[in-house]
């Protein structure tokens, strides 16, 4: 069973249809006896980190997201959830994050030309660094997927899974052994997103 | 680099499609959610869903049928058409919608933009605006188009960037249904005015009429059709491959 954990940020019913969509049994819960059982974890996010970091922190489920990663059991951030598994954020001050990716996150302002527009909203192209990263199986180097956000996850060269070109080279998925991250939608981004949530689902618990 | 978007908008009366003709695999045309599939399957980077239903019976029964395109259709969704408050943002959102466009609901309450934005997100809140010539000067025009307000309609754009729009989708009233391509010069002047994406939308006919709108206005960041996508006549795949072939980014 896939967990999409609910910590009261964000819109997931994309996220649980799409799941749904590729037969995996999918429940949204902040329970934590459910959240131990489950085969896999996907931390969702839409928003401000600080207001979701503090949420994750004060509802417990901070310490056990850690733990359970520890544990072994696959782990995936979605956008905002992404960014919550890095050590920290710069998004309007400076903000602790889960840790479980090493890196930050940083305003995109800061590395593209100041003609680009902000958010990097739209289709955009995956360029795989980790061309054997699990959750690309069913995916190949170039293929587009959709990207809303106005923030990226920097300093995390070795954990980069695929970049996206939007006048600089910006994080698009992140991996480190059972955990994983996707600044982009998977549930938007079409066959290619579902694709991707199916060789996710299919992954085997690390011991 | 991020893609030029085609987008198809189906409007939706008391939960069905109000035009269209028969695809092939598509047992019902005026089912908004075969319809969306179909859409998506074919090369749509987004769908538009318009609410054009005035009774309270048919609202709900567009937010199933919203709910019901959100569990099948995995490729964002922009709903318009009766938003008139935060609460009505909330309904569609909560259906699995995007991003949601006002329009004359912007017109009556101006403060509308700027509370939908700062709950949801710039990127949430799309204007759409519907815009004509009258004396050599846009105007906008409200209730479908069928009322002038007076309003210029650049700078009424600008302000409603500035409250926090994210993305102008521009009707031209002067082109729409003539079939003879985009208003370029609308969209010009639109483009030169915000630094927010610009969706095209109004007078497409052909193929052809897509590949000069980015080619002559490369800032123009989409494109919306309606009756050319619903009546066969422009294929998406089709158009994206021809857009490719001109050197215009598209994902394919």
């Amino acid at each position: 069973m896939v967990a999409i954990v609910d910590y009261g940020v964000g819109n997931i019913f994309s996220l649980k249809s799409s799941f749904a969509a590729i037969g995996a049994e999918v429940t949204v819960t902040s329970d934590e006896k459910t959240l131990r059982e489950a085969d896999r974890i996907i931390l969702p996010g839409v928003g401000a980190f600080e207001d979701a970091a503090k949420k994750l922190e004060e509802s417990g489920m901070a310490s056990l997201i850690k733990e359970l990663a520890a544990s072994g059991k696959p782990l995936m951030g979605i956008c905002l959830g992404m960014q919550l598994l890095f050590e920290k954020s710069y998004e309007y001050g400076e903000h602790e994050g889960l840790g479980l990716i090493k890196g930050s996150i940083k305003p995109i302002k800061d590395v593209i030309p100041e003609d680009y527009k902000i958010p990097h909203i739209g289709w955009n192209k995956l360029t795989f660094k980790k061309a054997d990263c699990p959750i690309f199986k069913y995916i190949n180097d170039g293929d587009y997927v959709y990207f809303v956000h106005s923030f990226y996850g920097a300093d995390c060269e070795a954990s980069t899974a695929a970049t996206t070109e939007y006048g600089a080279e910006l994080t698009a998925a992140v991996m480190d052994k059972n955990v994983f991250g996707c600044q982009f939608h998977p549930e938007k981004s079409g066959q290619v997103g579902l694709d991707i949530l199916r060789a996710f689902v299919e992954l085997k618990e690390e011991k | 680099m991020i893609t030029k978007r085609i987008i198809p908008c189906l409007d939706v009366r008391d939960g069905r499609v109000v035009k269209g003709i028969n695809f092939e695999g598509l047992q019902d045309v005026s089912s908004p959610v075969e319809l969306a599939q179909y859409y998506s399957k074919n090369g749509a980077d987004e769908l538009v869903f318009y609410d054009i239903t005035a009774s309270s019976d048919g609202r709900k029964l567009f937010t199933d049928i919203l709910c019901e395109t959100a569990r099948k259709v995995f490729i964002p969704l922009t709903v318009g058409g009766g938003i008139n408050s935060v609460e009505d943002f909330n309904r569609v959102l909560k259906c699995g919608a995007d991003k949601v466009s006002v329009n004359s609901g912007a017109i009556r309450n101006p403060g509308l933009i700027y509370e939908a934005a700062k709950l949801y997100g710039d990127q949430c809140v799309v204007l759409s605006v519907d815009v004509k010539r009258v004396g050599g000067e846009f105007k906008v025009f409200a209730k479908g188009g069928r009322e002038n307000t007076g309003m210029e309609a650049i700078s009424w754009i600008k302000r409603c960037v500035e409250n926090g729009a994210g993305e102008v989708v521009v009707n031209s009233i002067d082109t729409d249904g003539v079939k003879q391509g985009f208003d370029l010069e609308m969209l010009d002047a639109v483009c030169n005015a915000v630094s927010v994406p610009v969706i095209a939308s109004g007078g497409a006919g052909c193929t052809g009429d897509f590949v000069t709108l980015f080619k002559t206005l490369p800032k123009v960041d989409a494109g919306l059709a309606a009756s050319i996508f619903h009546f066969g006549e422009v294929n998406i795949n089709e158009l994206k491959k021809e857009l490719s072939q001109n050197g215009i980014i598209t994902r394919l």
